[in-house]
């Protein structure tokens, strides 16, 4: 017979104190079954858990609903996420994990019960664990039940690279630590990628824009293994790396050009996004670049850029519709601006806790409006003064020359109250129920204390707070999010939540170990990229072997480079830029391309029209697009640009027949068509080859797509070539009204049909999947 | 918001579960909306499986698709389907301020709030005896098909707020649209069209704003994002080649480009590429069904009349007939709104002019599917994003009413809903949802379950939170007197 421990007795009387003896006996025996058969599982010699990798996660996603942080909503008493509670006797319980002896844990009992009403999860809440989960929690349990802090909290330390098999692989400290996990699995990296493809790669990663025909001609680095590091050092110095790095970050502070709420009234805010891309082209220190944004303001004797950068506290959605409540709106905005916060630098959900303690990570309803109360100096009064007209002025503002043309531009800045508002936490986030004690700024617990001596710490006390070099995660989390821009995936895979819920980092010693250097360097941005493409792992090939798609079909282990589709402001800027239309112009307001006529038609309050730029404005690039939160650019939005109105760390890429469509027929990328057509004749006339159309295919590819077509291709494009020149020697008129597209003259010593015929070649190019993919 | 790579695999699966299991019966070959999205990382893994949602649908739907006519702006309930005689006693005495104390107020903050009778009169109709204004004749020669839900409530008292919750269920931006949810779920059934389609229409007063946003995919998918088709110059963006090409070149280009594609995946064996051929190929398909969708030449004039149409000319009557006509082609989703009802002033006239352009077209939609065999299987949803106060705004002798987020009234046709029948009611002066409260997520809710799935299961992990339409904290309701 079964031997029954005592307290599985009080267990099961506590939950079912009807039961008879029979029927516990019954279900017991069940139980014990279920035990056996999931201990087959785990005997063997499997390798020790770890509590932040194998089960926290299991915890963290079937657990702590109901027995995590939230107070409001734990059951039986019970948290599981903090080692102490989850081992110690509740009032009427038993301690519920009894280390090292799972059998008599009432958690594990539970977890494997085969009575549906005393199974944890319950059934109904739709979230069994699987018996592989079962298993874990048995062994971890097993062996001491040992808690770890969570990763990105932890203490950053700095781990030493580690040894590998391959001593002439890699060329740099990310190669070690990337080499010795595929080596672990017995597998080797990817060759280099081919120097065309490389070329590529490293132009799109820091500039943004394709490399020209020249730049591939010259980059020999099998010849001349120091090339490839003088191209990285150019690109670095390149005025558009600060342009390419903006789009990033841009995404992540939500910038745009217009409130979002109601009437998207225009506001005042360019000046901002032109600090950033200068910012990043002077390689600004990101403490620095840290503390601008959020407290320039507050900076003794604040330098004009720093007042504009401190727009960045200005850049949430704004209502001027009729009828807003001041108070609601205050606290959409305080939310708002948390949101936000938490996501760009602490990459944790906190805006959760608006409404309620948070379900997974130790962050309480209170952490949330103590982090209101450090912004609530800003002055978002005068922000309920513009009326019904675009631009809306929304005071407080600054009247700043551009530096490109020195036109006057106004743009919104962060102005501090002598008083700042009181802030108590709101019931369930409404603004209606304000509860408890006025709240002092303070930061959530779980985080390294804010040492302050005075009396109630500002902005700038937080900002030199996140860059305090004992911080654990603002480093971490800016760097996984580098990893993702040059790698395609973050270590971390969550690059907006490194909670519980959040993708333990495949390397985290790696990610320790960039994040140390980061910060050592001087929170130097342009040093870690630099280490990050001067690695092997990062000059791999993309291509997939069968064997990866067999042993890591994810490439978490990052033995080859990743491939994907380009973001939208480099689809068209690779357009303009092969087609010779792209215009240098950096900063002043914002550029506006061709868009579907009535496309503001819902707009009111008042209602617009939309008038495209009919100068060099028409030809910059997508970073300096005009950013309409409610209907963003058609071709931005087909191609996954987000409307800006939250924090977006990564953008989806979709793969829609509305971005077919923008590339077959949008007039910006006709019109790149047909000048690439013209730029291909001029430049082939009288060539060698005496402009014959074998020169001319090989001529526009190479500009476009950085390599000749072979034979095959040749035959294709051939052949649309003489059904076009067909059609428009037939039907001139035809021909002419393709000069018609786009502002851009046609040169009168280019033939019209064959400009026409050219122009379908060129339109064949650019809706290339080459062409939009960065390999 | 992000979608990442792995939701994106999630959701190719449950594309790729619902094409195995034919769609709702009819044999047809259903396609998640705009065709899939391979995701950058290579597909068929099975690593995810615990994450998938769950099988769709969850049990048999009564409805195919939804048609919702959002009436922008916040028509009052207390001038259409919420008759108050008490409020008509009070008219011009003070509201009492049991009503209104501790209540969020919106243009009427800091004013002396007094109480507004009803501006017209009400009659019972059909054999039903549904209770509807003059202002709705049309409607009301469809009581016996209503449902009238009197009972509603949200939890914004603003219009772009209150739009948000309508769609997501939330006012936090970011969130997906309920079209949006719904194509994710069940995919379309027309490969050459989109799953969730959006018209605007033009008409009456200066008319609200409305964002894109509301008809977003938020953190799913953008191929789920509604597409919006326009009625005057291309009814999709670039959905027209440019001058000078014909149809004939296009195509020819479009095979060039998926032959060069194809040739060049030889060496890439990139699956995305084999995506973005169909996907072009798709696109080119709509340069024809979507002119085709909007040409009207093949309807009899008695239809044309019955809508009272006079071509494709943006108004909402024209947006009726082509939410017929997309209903018919297999469009999942198809969302109308009819911006103009928002009467702070001079109710009376502008009731007038919105109704007279909304009444009539939105009883011949119902009329007409009934006719066609359709309406069984659409569930047809007319309503605004609030409702208006019983409390009296405006000056002088034209009196309007401010928005009211407590209680207001929407009707339900079709799609499995009981017709002829009420929901709930407000208190006396029409304020508060009294009894049968019904929360815009408990209109979710029941959408939902009419297209056969349990709004409690069908999540989608986000930042670590398996969100749902339905939201996070309080169990939305699936208002089952209302099914048939």
């Amino acid at each position: 017979m079964i031997a029954l421990p005592a307290h599985e007795f009080l267990l099961l009387q506590a939950c079912i104190p009807l039961m008879t003896l029979q029927k516990i006996m019954r279900r017991l025996a069940l139980a014990i079954f279920a035990l056996a058969t999931a201990h087959g599982v785990v005997l063997g010699s499997e390798p020790p858990v770890r509590f932040n990798r194998d089960v926290r996660p299991i915890l963290a996603a079937k657990c702590f609903r109901c027995h995590g942080p939230d107070a409001n909503h734990r059951e039986a008493e019970l948290r599981l996420d903090e080692e102490v509670a989850a081992k110690q006797q509740r009032s009427s319980h038993s301690a519920a994990i009894l280390a090292g002896n799972p059998v008599e844990s009432p958690l594990w009992l539970r977890i494997v019960a085969t009575d549906k009403s005393i199974r944890m999860p319950p059934p109904s809440a739709g979230k069994p664990l699987t018996s592989a989960e079962i298993a874990i929690l048995e062994q971890w349990i097993e062996e001491g039940a040992h808690y770890e802090g969570h990763w990105s909290l932890a203490i950053l330390t700095q781990p030493d690279a580690p040894r590998v098999e391959n001593a002439t692989w890699p060329t740099n400290d990310i190669d070690r630590f990337i080499l010795a996990k595929l080596e672990a699995r017995g597998l080797s990296p990817s060759p280099p990628a081919d120097p065309a493809t490389l070329m590529r790669r490293l132009s799109f990663d820091l500039i943004g824009l394709p490399p020209s025909s020249e730049q591939i001609e010259q980059f020999q680095p099998i010849d001349d293994p120091g090339s490839y590091e003088q191209i990285v050092d150019t690109l670095l110095a390149s005025k558009h790396f600060g342009q390419r790095m903006a789009m990033y970050w841009l995404d992540l502070v939500r910038y745009a050009n217009s409130v979002g709420y109601h009437g998207d009234q225009e506001h005042a805010i360019t000046p901002y996004r032109d600090w950033v891309i200068k910012a990043f082209n002077d390689n600004m220190r990101f403490d620095q670049f840290t503390i601008e944004q959020l407290a320039g303001d507050l900076l003794p004797d604040a330098s004009i850029n720093q007042k504009i950068a401190s727009g960045y506290n200005r850049l949430h959605q704004t209502s001027h519709e009729g009828g807003v409540q001041i108070a609601e709106y205050l606290h959409k905005y305080d939310a708002d601006r948390i949101r936000n916060f938490s996501s760009v630098w602490l990459a944790t959900t906190l805006g959760c806790c608006e409404c309620h303690d948070h379900k997974y990570d130790p962050f309480s309803q209170k952490d949330f409006y103590q982090l209101v109360a450090f912004f609530a100096d800003i002055d978002d009064y005068r922000s309920f003064r513009g009326g019904d007209s675009s631009p809306t002025k929304r005071d407080p503002e600054l009247e700043v020359p551009s530096p490109a043309d020195g036109k006057i531009r106004r743009t919104m800045v962060t102005e501090a109250l002598a008083q700042p508002r009181t802030i108590r936490i709101l019931e369930r986030g409404s603004f209606l129920e304000e509860i408890g004690e006025p709240l002092a700024p303070a930061v959530p617990q779980v985080f390294p204390p804010l040492h302050i001596d005075a009396q109630r710490p500002t902005r700038l006390d937080l900002a030199r707070w996140l860059t305090n070099k004992e911080h654990p995660q603002t480093a971490r989390v800016f760097v996984n999010r580098l990893w993702y821009l040059f790698f395609g995936t973050g270590l971390s895979r969550t690059l907006q939540d490194f909670g519980s819920q959040g993708a333990w980092p495949t390397h985290p010693e790696l990610l320790d170990h960039l994040a140390s250097e980061f910060i050592a360097s001087g929170w130097n941005v342009k040093h870690v990229i630099k280490q990050l493409v001067m690695s092997q792992a990062y000059r791999q090939a993309s291509l997939e072997t069968a064997e990866q798609q067999s042993h890591d079909p994810e490439n978490r282990l990052f033995g080859r480079q990743s491939r994907w589709r380009l973001p939208a402001e480099m689809i068209r800027d690779n357009a303009l830029s092969v087609s010779g239309l792209l215009r240098d112009e950096s900063d002043g307001s914002s550029a506006r391309p061709y868009q579907p006529a009535g496309y503001y038609r819902q707009l009111n309050f008042p209602q617009r029209t939309y008038q495209a730029d009919m100068d060099a404005g028409q030809y910059r690039r997508g970073v300096y697009i005009h950013w309409q939160r409610q209907f963003l650019h058609p071709m931005l939005r087909a191609f996954d640009a987000p409307s800006r109105e939250e924090c977006t760390a990564e953008r989806p890429i979709s793969n829609t027949p509305l971005s077919s469509l923008v590339l077959l027929n949008d007039p910006t990328f006709f019109e790149a068509a047909r000048m690439l057509a013209q730029t291909t004749l001029l430049e082939t006339n009288g060539s060698e080859n005496n402009g014959s159309d074998e020169s001319r295919f090989a001529w526009m590819w190479k500009h476009s797509v950085s390599r000749l077509p072979n034979p095959q291709e040749l035959k294709t494009l051939q052949n649309l070539l003489d059904q076009n020149r067909q059609v428009y020697q037939q039907n001139p008129a035809a021909a002419r009204a393709i000069i018609e597209v786009g502002l851009a003259p046609s040169s009168d010593s280019v033939d019209t049909v064959e400009l026409a015929s050219w122009t379908a070649i060129a339109r064949a190019v650019l809706n290339l999947d080459e062409f939009i993919t960065r390999n | 918001m992000t979608t990442t790579l792995s939701q994106q695999n999630n959701a190719s699966f449950a594309r790729r579960t619902f094409l195995n299991r034919g769609s709702l019966g009819l044999g047809s070959a259903a396609l998640a909306t705009m065709l899939p999205n391979v995701s950058q990382v290579a597909p068929g893994k099975a690593a995810q499986a615990a994450d998938l949602p769950s099988e769709l649908p969850h049990f048999p739907p009564k409805a195919k698709r939804v048609i919702f006519l959002c009436m922008a702006g916040g028509p009052s309930h207390l001038e259409t389907f919420d008759f108050k005689p008490r409020l008509s006693q009070m008219d011009g005495q003070a509201m009492p301020e049991s009503f209104t104390t501790g209540q969020p107020i919106a243009q009427l903050q800091g004013q002396t709030l007094k109480c507004l009778g009803p501006q017209t009169e009400f009659k019972k109709h059909g054999q039903s005896g549904q209770e509807i204004s003059s202002f709705l004749p049309h409607t009301a020669s469809i009581a016996d098909e209503l449902c009238i839900i009197r009972s509603l409530h949200t939890d914004q008292i603003n219009h772009d707020p209150a739009h948000t919750v309508m769609n997501t269920g939330t006012s936090i931006s970011g969130r997906p649209s309920m079209g949006a949810w719904v194509t994710y779920g069940l995919g379309t059934l027309n490969q050459n069209l989109p799953g969730f389609v959006v018209l605007t229409s033009r008409g009456g007063r200066n008319p609200q704003p409305i964002s894109q946003r509301q008809w977003g995919s938020g953190f799913l998918p953008s191929r789920f994002q509604g597409v919006q088709f326009h009625s005057t110059g291309d009814p999709v963006h670039y959905v027209r080649t440019p001058g000078g090409v014909t149809a004939e070149q296009q195509k020819t280009l479009v095979d060039t480009v998926g032959q060069l594609n194809r040739l060049r995946n030889q060496s890439q064996q990139n699956p995305e590429t084999e995506t973005r051929i169909a996907q072009m190929e798709l696109a080119f398909r709509m340069q024809t069904s979507v002119p085709e969708l909007m040409d009207l030449s093949d309807e009899p004039q008695q239809a044309l009349d019955a809508y009272g149409v006079t071509g494709i000319d943006g108004s909402f009557a024209a947006n009726c007939l082509l939410a017929r006509r997309l209903a018919e082609r297999g469009v999942r989703f198809i969302h109308l709104y009819h911006r103009g009802w928002d009467h702070h002033g001079d109710l009376v006239t502008y009731m007038n002019t919105c109704c007279n352009l909304c009444d009539g077209p939105s009883a011949a939609l119902v009329k007409d599917l009934k006719m066609r065999g359709m309406l069984d299987e659409t569930l047809i949803i007319w309503g605004g994003e609030f409702g208006r106060t019983p409390m009296f705004q405006g000056k002088g002798k034209l009196p309007g009413r401010d928005h009211h987020m407590r209680g207001f009234s929407m009707w339900l046709a079709g799609g499995g809903v009981q017709g002829g029948t009420s929901y709930g009611t407000t208190d006396d002066l029409g304020y508060h949802a009294a009894e049968n409260p019904v929360h815009v997520r408990d209109l979710h809710a029941t959408m939902l379950h009419l297209l056969g799935i349990d709004h409690r299961q069908f999540t989608l992990n986000h930042l670590g939170l398996d969100a749902k339409l339905t939201g996070v904290e309080e169990e939305a309701q699936v208002l089952k007197a209302i099914i048939t």
